[in-house]
């Protein structure tokens, strides 16, 4: 009950730090009426086989939304540094239910930014079967635990004013080397992009093609969901430690 | 309900912990027994440095001892925080932005078993008029008063008070007292630090005082410092000879104040005596040593102390 609770105050907080609120989902949704708005009639996009509006869909939504979570676990230094999580260590309210109030405010500023991309692409033509639109949006969910555990850790290891940088800094160089503003061809980065969790993420369009994720990408971002699950649990721990 | 069979609050036996710097080790804490009885306000005093801070993280197990062990309520701190028996006003306790400071104290209180009613605690801490403000808003002497709202909500057993009222106006330190006590009358474990000698003298049924990291002095106000052992004499006597005073039988030391003069004793019931027999003093006050006295004698270097 008190970590239900919990979890509601957060998606609350987000909803009422209207900065936060409107920055992260301002921005996507213009930068993708700005990509693909003029290449709408684009139908098979650089050989991908996607339509332009569909393929940069997905692009930014794996922008979006990583940006999304990593900023919503990295909050946690926030509240470190307020002294709020020390303050919420003498509570009964178990480490593990603030982590879940953290990660459920991530997935649901995700959520909310999925839903207004994929409303900006309907206005731009994209017209998926409900199927596909689930099976895409269920992969791009899934794709995303590597970065709400990437999120956590970044939370718990880094200082306040290293949390700008890291986040947009990583958001852009991982969105870029993804394949994220346009398909990787071939190349020293198409051959190393599919080892990365992220170009699984704009890879979801491929649901499209009927195709969905071949096992490499289950793989991929399995093992990135491991190793980071791992990282963040090693450095709440030193974390708390040092404290 | 067995751990009010044990009689105990909180106790601990050889607290040791030492942190790695980078400039060496700080033997921050080097040994501290202590056991407080359920319903005692015990202070912990120490100059800065002394190791409270320490203490206070290793009593509540936010930071683990390199040795000795913590019960509190007779069981291990991690297992009565899990069941809501501690809570506590941290000097680094944040509170939480975009929050209302009624959503905060409610939120805290959602996280208890057995919370006092937040209508309550908003009136005792005065933020009833507070209530709908967002806590980025709050002045610093009312950001304190919520963050003693969210301990006292919790409806907890023990209560600790890190420097609980700093930037407190008088009011509001003077309902603060008020309101632990009546919590302590009730059964309420209180151990708050300060670096008010006063407040500690006024406040606490015990004071602990620290230095260098261990236990010098354990006791109520009056006996720590009746262990200074000294006592003062003031009396108006215009002209006296000093040096005569200064031999009077428990008489250690003397000074003159103007027309006043100031007698420091360590029998004062006989240097009283002795000055009315042999002076004619006016205005005659004998006050005990002050706490500020017995905090400074009994917290000086243990080296200058044993040299002394």
């Amino acid at each position: 009950m008190t970590a239900v609770t919990y979890t509601g105050l957060e998606l609350v907080r987000n909803l009422r730090n209207r900065q936060y609120f409107v920055l992260s989902l301002g921005l996507p949704v213009s930068l993708y009426l700005l990509m693909a708005g003029p290449r709408r009639d684009v139908t098979d996009l650089a050989g991908s086989g996607v339509s332009a509006p569909l393929y940069y869909l997905t692009g930014i939504i794996a922008f979006a939304t990583i940006a999304a979570m990593l900023a919503g676990g990295a909050r946690i230094a926030g509240d470190r540094v307020a002294g709020w999580t020390r303050q919420l260590r003498l509570t009964p309210l178990p480490a593990r239910a603030y982590l879940r109030g953290k990660l459920a405010a991530a997935y649901m500023m995700a959520l909310i930014a999925i839903g207004l991309l994929d409303a900006a692409g309907a206005a731009l033509g994209v017209r998926l079967p409900a199927g596909v639109w689930l099976h895409m949006t269920g992969l791009v969910l899934i794709g995303l635990i590597p970065f709400a555990a990437l999120g956590v850790a970044l939370g718990h290891a880094l200082g306040v004013e290293a949390l700008g940088p890291a986040v947009g800094g990583l958001t852009s160089l991982l969105a870029f080397v993804s394949g994220t503003w346009f398909p990787l061809g071939h190349g020293t980065l198409a051959d190393l992009a599919p080892y990365l969790p992220s170009y699984w993420l704009v890879q979801a369009s491929r649901v499209a093609l009927g195709s969905g994720w071949p096992v490499q990408g289950w793989l991929v971002v399995a093992a990135w969901s491991a190793a980071l699950t791992a990282a963040a649990a090693y450095a709440y721990r030193r974390d708390t430690r040092r404290s | 309900m067995s751990s009010i069979r044990t009689g105990a609050g909180i106790v601990a036996r050889g607290l040791e912990k030492t942190f790695r710097t980078p400039r060496g080790e700080v033997h921050a804490v080097q040994g501290i027994d202590l056991a407080i009885a359920p319903g005692e306000i015990v202070a912990l005093l120490g100059p800065n440095g002394a190791g409270k801070s320490t203490a206070i993280d290793l009593l509540l197990g936010l930071t683990p001892p390199d040795r000795g062990e913590v019960t509190l309520f007779g069981r291990p701190p991690a297992a009565a925080i899990a069941a809501g028996e501690v809570t506590a006003m941290l000097q680094t306790g944040g509170l939480l932005r975009d929050f209302t400071v009624g959503e905060l104290v409610r939120l805290v209180a959602s996280l208890y078993p057995a919370p006092r009613p937040v209508g309550e605690v908003l009136a005792l801490t005065g933020l009833d008029q507070l209530a709908d403000h967002r806590t980025q808003r709050l002045s610093g002497g009312q950001a304190q008063r919520v963050r003693f709202a969210l301990a006292l909500v919790a409806g907890a057993r023990l209560i600790v008070l890190d420097e609980p009222t700093v930037a407190m106006d008088v009011e509001a330190r003077r309902g603060l007292w008020a309101t632990v006590r009546v919590a302590a009358a009730h059964g309420t474990t209180v151990l708050f630090a300060t670096h008010y000698l006063d407040e500690a003298d006024a406040h606490a049924d015990r004071i602990v005082l620290l230095a260098h990291g261990r236990v010098v002095a354990d006791g109520p106000a009056t006996e720590i410092k009746a262990r200074v052992g000294l006592r003062t004499i003031k009396a108006t006597l215009p002209g006296a000879d000093l040096a005569a005073l200064h031999r009077l039988p428990g008489v250690t030391g003397a000074e003159r104040r103007g027309d006043a003069v100031v007698l420091t004793c360590s029998d004062a019931d006989r240097a009283v005596r002795a000055l009315l027999a042999g002076f004619d003093p006016r205005d005659l006050e004998i006050a005990g040593a002050d706490l500020e006295r017995a905090f400074v004698a009994l917290t000086a270097d243990p080296e200058a102390r044993r040299a002394a």
